[in-house]
């Protein structure tokens, strides 16, 4: 498949490497089957939207076109989801939308109903889908979950000689004048500033140190 | 050569690529002895930040042996030097690479056009991330050609392995950017988000700095003990409040410096609604990132504190509480790693043992497993912190 990387070549200059024999991928198994299912969730979905009639005509099932619209969106979404890095979520979601399915075409195998051997041949196709999504499903939750192996990492301070001689080690070095919080400078405005803002003059009249009054008078 | 190639969302492949060449006389190649997959190479992973195109190669966290140069690198490089190569790329006579922002050099991102668009303003070329910073092979590879060598480059001693020295490439001086452009003071109290590797790093800068308290938040048990190993108290956010917690270890007012180490892929829950509602949004193209840990920073931050974000985000962000940032007075600082401004202090302190990088290391594999280990790494499986990977 190197056709599509050559096509982008035009992107690269003379001395940037090209690919010239693909290896082996990171796309598993699962992921392949995630990819597969989105996108034919999709297309159903959007069928569904399209052509209820057509679905509600071929199962006996006239009248609800409009639940046929509802379950083609939830496809669309379900389809959606398998295709995004959080594909579980979206192949466990088809899992729920075919069970939904198979309740919602279960009444249409009824005796009264002329196209019940549709409506059978087509509960079984749903639950040969429900299988595979369910297989992909598994197969993906587990290929991407942490897993319960546990290791310790106690004893990686990354402190040759300890954490106690680390902390504060690198006070020496000088913070940059364009990242410094409070400039040099301003420490004194500040200062200033709260000596002669004080309220009732600024005089402590010998209660430097002592606690005032609180400015302003909190509400009782 | 083997290099890690970009195929599409989720498809890493290792492939047979041609090799590099020389085509500026600034440019050099270097033989990769170590390289490393980062926590931002996983947004290009899932295609969240645009821009990349099948057959680019991926990596920026790269070191290696000097094999070729070209004419103008003008003895500021030789045959066989061991250099680390800082993921910007930078050419050291714009205004900007003069002021010490080597990050948002002016010349070197040969997409300057696209970048500006985007951007309002070019930034410096990146290796491995995308057509927007330049479209740079990365050195997830067998060989790397590092244009403006003569710039861009850090000469590193031998005898000391590269596990110790790999990292003077992106995560170190990223965790000691922020916190340094934190200005930490010895009263401080340091709230960080994400105790991945940069985090990690963030948080060891943060108590080499002299900060009173350093917190860390996460909720991988591994991540969080390596945390608290490195001199931080810990707050699991799957099992308490963050808010709360931080709260009560302030006194009530909040940590006076936040650093967000997650960037635009806060872990989506649903007792995090926002999160959902952000997941919701990237899925049907209306967010392009989940910015919990900012809205959670900035309602959090004590008033008239700081907040640093080395975190990385891509694009538009909906939903943040700019009435508290304003009203509370908060001071923001971010962006990418200026690496060369920091390389030099960071060497030496690696060189005089008061730190380890290496100490972030869980899992070292051949270039060959590196697809695999992108999902190991994402996923966290087998305690996975920090992939590096020798071709």
């Amino acid at each position: 498949m190197n056709f599509v990387s050559n096509m982008s070549n035009f992107a690269r200059s003379k001395g940037d490497p090209k690919v010239l024999s693909a290896g082996p991928s990171s796309l598993g198994l699962a992921d392949r089957m995630a990819r597969a299912l989105g996108w034919f969730s999709i297309g159903l979905g959007a069928a569904e939207l399209v052509a209820p009639r057509m679905l509600t005509r071929a199962l006996g099932m006239e009248g609800r076109e409009r639940l046929v619209r509802a379950y083609g969106l939830r496809e669309i979404g379900a389809g959606v989801v398998s295709l995004s890095a959080s594909k579980e979520a979206g192949l466990w979601s088809r899992v729920a939308g075919d069970a939904l399915d198979i309740a919602t075409v279960l009444p249409a195998t009824r005796r009264d109903n002329p196209k019940r051997h549709a409506a059978g041949l087509t509960l079984a196709l749903l639950a040969g889908v429900a299988l595979i999504d369910f297989v992909a499903a598994q197969a993906a939750t587990s290929r991407y979950s942490r897993g319960n192996a546990r290791r310790s990492y106690r004893d990686r301070s990354g402190f040759p000689r300890g954490l106690h001689a680390a902390r504060g080690a690198a006070r020496d070095s000088e913070t940059p004048t364009d990242m410094l919080q409070t400039p040099v400078q301003v420490e004194a405005l500040v200062k200033e500033t709260t000596v002669s803002s004080r309220p009732h003059g600024g005089e402590t009249s010998g209660r430097e140190g002592s606690s005032s009054p609180p400015y302003p008078p909190e509400i009782p | 050569m083997r290099a890690l190639v970009w195929h599409g969302k989720e498809d890493i492949r290792c492939d047979t690529v041609s090799d590099p060449e020389i085509e500026d006389p600034r440019d050099a190649i270097i033989k990769v002895t170590s390289c490393a997959i980062c926590g931002s190479d996983l947004h290009l992973f899932h295609n969240f930040i645009p821009a990349m195109l099948p057959g680019d190669i991926m990596g920026h966290e790269t070191m290696g042996e000097v094999v070729e140069v070209g004419e103008a690198v003008n003895g500021a490089l030789k045959r066989g030097d061991r250099v680390v190569i800082p993921f910007t790329i930078i050419c050291g006579e714009c205004d900007q690479c003069k002021a010490g922002n080597f990050s948002v050099c002016q010349r070197t991102n040969r997409n300057k056009k696209l970048a500006d668009k985007v951007f309002g303003h070019t930034t410096a070329g990146l290796f491995g991330y995308t057509h927007l910073t330049g479209g740079y092979p990365g050195g997830q590879a067998e060989y790397l050609r590092v244009p403006f060598a003569d710039a861009t480059h850090i000469k590193v001693p031998d005898g000391i392995p590269d596990e110790k020295l790999l990292f003077l490439s992106d995560i170190f001086p990223t965790g000691w950017q922020a916190a340094a452009q934190a200005d930490i003071q010895p009263t401080d109290t340091v709230a960080i988000w994400g105790c991945g590797p940069v985090g990690q790093m963030a948080i060891r800068s943060a108590v080499l700095l002299g900060a009173e308290q350093v917190i860390a938040i996460d909720r991988i048990p591994e991540r969080l003990e390596m945390a608290e190993a490195g001199g931080a108290i810990t707050i699991n956010f799957e099992n308490e409040s963050v808010v709360e917690r931080l709260n009560d270890l302030t006194g009530g007012e909040g940590p006076h410096k936040c650093i967000d180490c997650i960037g635009m892929e806060s872990h989506v829950m649903p007792s995090q609604p926002d999160t959902v509602l952000d997941r919701a949004k990237q899925m049907i193209g209306l967010e392009t990132d989940r910015p919990h840990v900012l809205r959670e920073m900035i309602y959090v931050c004590r008033p008239a504190g700081t907040i640093s974000i080395p975190g990385v985000y891509g694009g538009f962000d909906d939903k943040i509480p700019m009435g508290q940032l304003m009203n509370k007075g908060l001071t923001i600082r971010t962006g990418q790693t200026h690496v060369n401004r920091w390389s030099s202090d960071l060497l030496r302190r690696i060189e005089e043992e008061q730190i380890d990088p290496s100490f972030v290391v869980t899992h070292k594999v051949p270039l060959e497993q590196g697809p695999e280990m992108y999902k190991v790494f994402r996923d966290k499986q087998d305690g996975c912190v920090k992939v590096m990977l020798t071709p």
